[in-house]
């Protein structure tokens, strides 16, 4: 068996050189190491994947102890299931895709080794996250993800709004990382172990409640990574990042380690059905509620970015009801066709030059073609067009649902209605119509159109290559829905009528999408403006905690009480004080001799003071 | 005489050639001091090769009698407890010296001679197993950072220093008392002769004793350490002190309470410390989102460091009166945890200062495009300060929570708060120092590091690596000692009940 170290390893390396000679080094040079070392590591696991002996035997490699104390231990430790395969096939080779579309839509900017070096460094501890053999170690995967998302949604470091971007998602991910720590300190309080296999063997045993209070605990955490209610703010702006960051991390890796840990504790969850219908309301909510405001909005990249908060919910919805390894199919498909989405959104933004406001875009058919056809590829799968890859995965999480709430596939289809009416609805206006932006649109270069297709065909087909539910049959059973066919047929009706009425409304009748908004007025608005949550927050936490601690606790207790108190005892000793004042002019004998003279005078104090006692 | 009287002796006497070297020659005594902490450095790392894993008592040991009447004796030693903070203090004199190359000016010798005081002081303090030998180093140290505060400080100098003399001095005259209390007692200063008599039963305190006992040491630590709300003197001390002195002092010297409330709050007086645990743990807490509540708001960049150690101070005094193996080994590596990364925050400050002539975030921004190395240091650093796992202050504090977490949830609830609100403090000020537009004011005085500032600044991130990394090169010395230190204050708690019963018994009659 390889050397599982090797895989995260060699994007590592990538990072260093790139991070320290970077600056130095030539283009060519920075996207072979960059390229070359996940496309290698992408080699390595399906050199580990082709081996035969994972399957039936899970690999477990042990490197070093990273933390011991008392009985306590912690190793770094990395372990490869079916599960695990999964995540690294799509973490390896999706990465590798988008370094290589970065290399061409990166072309002209600058800090050019600076986002390579980044991009290699999420690959690493992305890597360290899937293949870890304990929560710890994930953790450090999980942490580490998030300072590179704040580095690359902050790439752009002159911009104010990138780096408050890049701010809030670390501080809003720590939010999150709050419930995860805590999460694992009851592990370690009931367990005794962070190791998954000891846990989750053990798990059984445990009282419901514990197993409830860790796995609510751990779906915080997720809420923060995996950007969903109430934490799920920090997304949408993270779309201040480069594109391909937006498409790697934000919307096919990093956002859906939340997704991946759910399931990876799937023996935590299922002994927990509180906590499991938590998630399953959580990611339906956020589902819906993101839907709503991705059908309000210009910028493509935000409409995208509300889709990935949804279809995360999605996700979330699965895991929710039991339907584990439906909630990692869709984590796959989706992995497909939104990073397919996000990199074709900056094809089209490459064609306008940098505008992103899809009012300003429109007719670029005929400029950008192949754009044009792979991302609608992309649209058919998100829609759930019969035999996409979307179309699979989403079938799954919602047959499950039906057979846990039936009210939960209604909520559910509905919101794929409105899936398919946003994302087509983006469509049209980008690539239907008359061009109503500046200078003229052009295609984009095949390093970047080549991944496009690539990523087309796996929308495409995807589903029908990658069976997961069967992959993963020995993990998560599954679960036979009865009326299937009736359910299927219900939701692809839903998804051709979200087509068929962005077509009306963007091609045929433009005047239409004005007319509605108009006639709603303020809900319009509200929508619109993201039901002003970002506000919400903003005056009932961040500004009370500012305020509160600048004129409360600084001005007041530290500054007010506590130096008064202090500042009043200096002044009554004023004498001492004054000595202290020709002792800072004097010499350093003499202030030796002082403390001296200070000693023996307490000496003998005390030595009266002992006396009496 | 043995490595460790050697790591006593040569700061001590370093200091005193140096009163010596005629004052106009100034680049001789940089050298001079510069050579003789690094001398001292390599003479600790003797002393880590030297020192056997596996056995949690004192090595190292050289004991004779100082003075004879009251009976003092130099007894010094170190144990894993100690072996750590003796390294990072000897770790951090020569970059205290190195960075203080050219921006000290005036008073030349006296500095760099204070500096080898300094170390005199500390190396003494860990090493010391004599109580009043350990008071006397207590006091050594506090002279040069008065000096150095007091001389070559800021415009509010005076004030700072005195604030700081005060605040220490309060508490260190309610230890003398505990210590002469305690020589009454069992007729000795030596400190492993009073742990014995306390635990056979030969020093016998009645409950009151113990817990004002426990207190005079306590405040006289807590003070140091300090915790909320005896935190005031820092942030001013900090603010007016020149950057050297604000990396000792953060670094090492706030450890000498945390290290005191180890080494002997916990050992002679276990059962007043348990008792009173409830409201220390209650002030810990208070103090780590305090100080970040309050780091938060600072409009001046080293007072924000200072709030920040208040808050991650915090986290020490949390896992050391957890009572729990993970819980105190959490406290000690934190120690020096944060010894490396405030003490580098300090270090990269100063480089700003230095450049810039501010301390305020407003005066700054835009460095990272004018020095993009100086910018990646401190990010690291910053990230080393939030915990971010790899680097070291994250096993630490993952360590004390866990400690925390073992005896009260709620207790790792609360204290969770803290990394939230250290992620805030630390990328807010991030942010507006290093990012955005460079202005013209940031543009012309912002060169990259020098080869000088890449010397001070590098050891430190090696170490945020390692420590963050391979934990494992120094916990197992410092769990041997912790483990020692848990056990004594089990065995004796039976023995102390048995013995004041028979006081009672003996009062009643």
């Amino acid at each position: 068996m390889q050397n599982l170290w090797l895989i995260p390893a060699l994007p590592f390396i990538g990072f260093l050189i790139n991070g320290i000679f970077g600056r130095k080094l030539p283009k060519v040079a920075i996207n072979a190491i960059a390229v070359l070392s996940v496309v290698l590591s992408f080699g390595l696991v399906v050199g580990v994947g082709l081996s035969s002996d994972w399957g039936t035997n899970p690999v477990h490699q042990h490197y070093f102890t990273w933390i011991k104390s008392g009985a306590f231990e912690v190793g770094w430790d990395f372990a490869v299931d079916k599960l695990t395969m999964i995540m690294l096939m799509i973490v390896t080779g999706i990465g590798s895709l988008i370094h290589i579309y970065a290399t061409g839509y990166m072309a002209h900017e600058e800090g050019y080794y600076r986002f390579f070096a980044y991009l290699n460094l999420f690959m690493f501890f992305m890597l360290n996250l899937v293949l870890a053999a304990n929560y710890l170690i994930l953790f450090v995967g999980w942490e580490g993800v998030g300072l590179c998302s704040y580095l690359l949604i902050g790439f752009y470091f002159v911009k104010k709004s990138a780096t408050t971007a890049g701010n809030k998602a670390f501080i809003v991910n720590r939010i999150g990382d709050f419930g995860f720590s805590l999460a694992m300190f009851l592990i370690v309080v009931s367990f005794g172990t962070l190791d998954f296999a000891k846990v989750f063997e053990a798990a059984p045993g445990k009282s419901v409640e514990v197993l409830t209070a860790i796995a609510m605990l751990m779906l915080l955490g997720a809420t923060g990574k995996s950007a969903q209610i109430p934490l799920y703010v920090w997304l949408p702006d993270a779309m201040e990042g480069p594109t391909p960051v937006s498409a790697l991390i934000h919307a096919a890796t990093m956002v859906t380690a939340g997704v991946y840990m759910c399931s990876r504790s799937a023996a935590i969850f299922t002994h927990a059905p509180a906590a499991m219908e938590l998630v399953a309301i959580i990611g339906l909510l956020t589902a819906v509620f993101a839907a709503t405001i991705g059908m309000t909005q210009y910028d493509i990249k935000k409409v995208f970015a509300y889709s990935t908060v949804s279809q995360l919910g999605y996700m979330f919805l699965g895991v929710g009801v039991g339907a584990f390894s439906a909630g990692v199919w869709h984590l796959m498909t989706h992995a497909f066709f939104k990073a397919l989405l996000f990199l074709g959104a900056g094809s089209v933004i490459h064609a306008c030059h940098g505008e992103q406001d899809m009012r300003h875009m429109g007719g670029l058919r005929k400029y950008a073609p192949w754009t044009m056809g792979t991302l609608a590829c992309a649209s058919l799968a998100i829609a759930g067009f019969p035999f996409t890859s979307g179309f699979f995965s989403k079938d799954a999480i919602l047959g499950a649902a039906f057979a846990h709430a039936p009210w939960m596939f209604w909520v559910g289809v509905i919101t794929a209605g409105m899936t398919a009416f946003y994302v087509w609805r983006a469509f049209w206006m980008t690539f239907w119509g008359e061009y109503k932006g500046h200078g003229h649109p052009h295609e984009s270069p095949w390093s970047m159109l080549g991944p496009l297709v690539v990523l087309a065909f796996l929308s495409i087909a995807g589903g029908f290559l990658f069976n997961v539910p069967k992959i993963l049959e020995s993990m998560f059973p599954i679960k036979e829905v009865e009326g299937e066919m009736t359910l299927t047929a219900i939701s692809v009706t839903f998804g051709l009528l979200g087509i068929g009425i962005s077509y009306y409304m963007y091609v045929v009748n433009t005047e239409l999408p004005g007319k509605i908004a108009n006639s709603l007025g303020g809900f319009y608005r509200l929508v619109y403006d993201k039901y002003r949550v970002d506000e919400a927050y903003d005056t009932a936490v961040v500004q009370p905690l500012v305020e509160g601690s600048t004129t409360v606790l600084w001005h007041g207790v530290d500054q007010g009480v506590i130096d008064g108190i202090v500042n009043g005892v200096g002044h009554q000793s004023k004498g001492i004080g004054g000595v202290l004042r020709r002792i800072q002019s004097g010499n350093i004998r003499s202030y030796a001799t002082w403390v001296a003279v200070g000693a023996v005078a307490l000496l003998i104090a005390l030595g009266l003071g002992g006396g009496v006692r | 005489m043995n490595l460790l009287d050697l790591l006593i002796a040569i700061p001590a006497i370093g200091f005193l050639i140096v009163l010596l070297i005629p004052r106009p020659m100034e680049n001789f005594i940089r050298l001079f001091t510069l050579g003789f902490s690094l001398l001292t450095f390599v003479v600790s790392l003797g002393m880590v090769v030297g020192f056997q894993n596996g056995q949690a008592g004192q090595q190292f040991v050289t004991n004779v009698v100082w003075i004879q009447n009251p009976e003092i004796h130099y007894h010094v030693g170190i144990d894993g407890l100690s072996l750590w903070l003796i390294i990072l203090s000897t770790f951090l004199t020569p970059i205290a010296i190195l960075l203080s190359w050219n921006s000290i000016k005036e008073r030349v010798k006296e500095y760099f001679a204070l500096l080898l005081l300094l170390e005199f002081g500390l190396v003494g303090v860990f090493a010391a197993w004599d109580l009043f030998l350990f008071y006397v180093f207590w006091e050594v140290v506090l002279v040069p950072m008065y000096f150095m505060i007091g001389i070559w400080g800021h415009d509010r100098r005076i004030y700072a220093a005195v604030k700081f003399f005060l605040y220490t001095m309060a508490g260190s005259v309610l230890m003398l008392a505990g210590i002469i209390f305690l020589y009454l007692q069992g007729g000795t200063f030596d400190y492993a002769s009073i742990l014995d008599q306390l635990s056979s039963g030969k020093i016998v305190l009645n409950h009151l004793q113990e817990t004002l006992l426990f207190l005079a040491f306590f405040l006289a630590f807590a003070i140091k350490v300090p915790l909320f709300p005896l935190h005031t003197w820092l942030p001013d001390a900090h603010v007016e002190a020149p950057t050297a002195g604000s990396l000792m002092l953060a670094s090492v010297m706030l450890k000498m309470g945390t290290y005191g409330l180890v080494r002997f709050c916990l050992p002679m007086f276990p059962t007043a410390a348990r008792e009173n645990a409830p409201w220390i743990v209650i002030l810990a807490i208070i103090g780590i989102v305090y100080g970040a509540l309050v780091a938060m708001v600072q409009p001046n960049m080293k007072k924000l460091v200072a709030y920040s150690s208040v808050s991650h101070l915090g986290f020490v005094v949390l896992g050391i009166f957890s009572f729990t193996q993970m819980g105190l080994d959490g406290a000690v590596y934190q120690m020096l945890n944060h010894g490396i990364s405030t003490g580098a925050l300090f270090l990269l400050v100063g480089f700003l200062y230095e450049r810039r002539h501010s301390l305020e975030i407003a005066d700054y921004g835009g460095v990272a495009t004018a020095a993009p190395w100086l910018s990646t240091l401190f990010l690291i650093t910053t990230l080393a300060s939030i915990g971010l796992p790899t680097l070291n202050n994250f096993i630490g504090e993952f360590l004390v929570l866990q400690g925390a977490a073992q005896v009260h949830f709620s207790w790792s609830i609360f204290a969770s708060l803290g990394v939230i609100l250290s992620a805030c403090y630390m990328l807010w000020m991030y942010q507006r120092v290093f990012f955005g537009e460079l202005s013209d004011e940031v543009r012309h005085h912002m060169p990259e590091l020098n080869a000088r500032e890449w010397a001070c600044a590098i050891p430190l991130v090696v170490m945020m690596v390692w420590m963050g990394m391979y934990s494992q090169s120094f916990l197992p010395a410092v769990s041997e000692t912790n483990a020692k230190i848990l056990d004594q204050g089990k065995m004796t708690a039976p023995v102390r009940a048995m013995a004041q019963v028979n006081g009672g018994n003996a009062n009643a009659r």
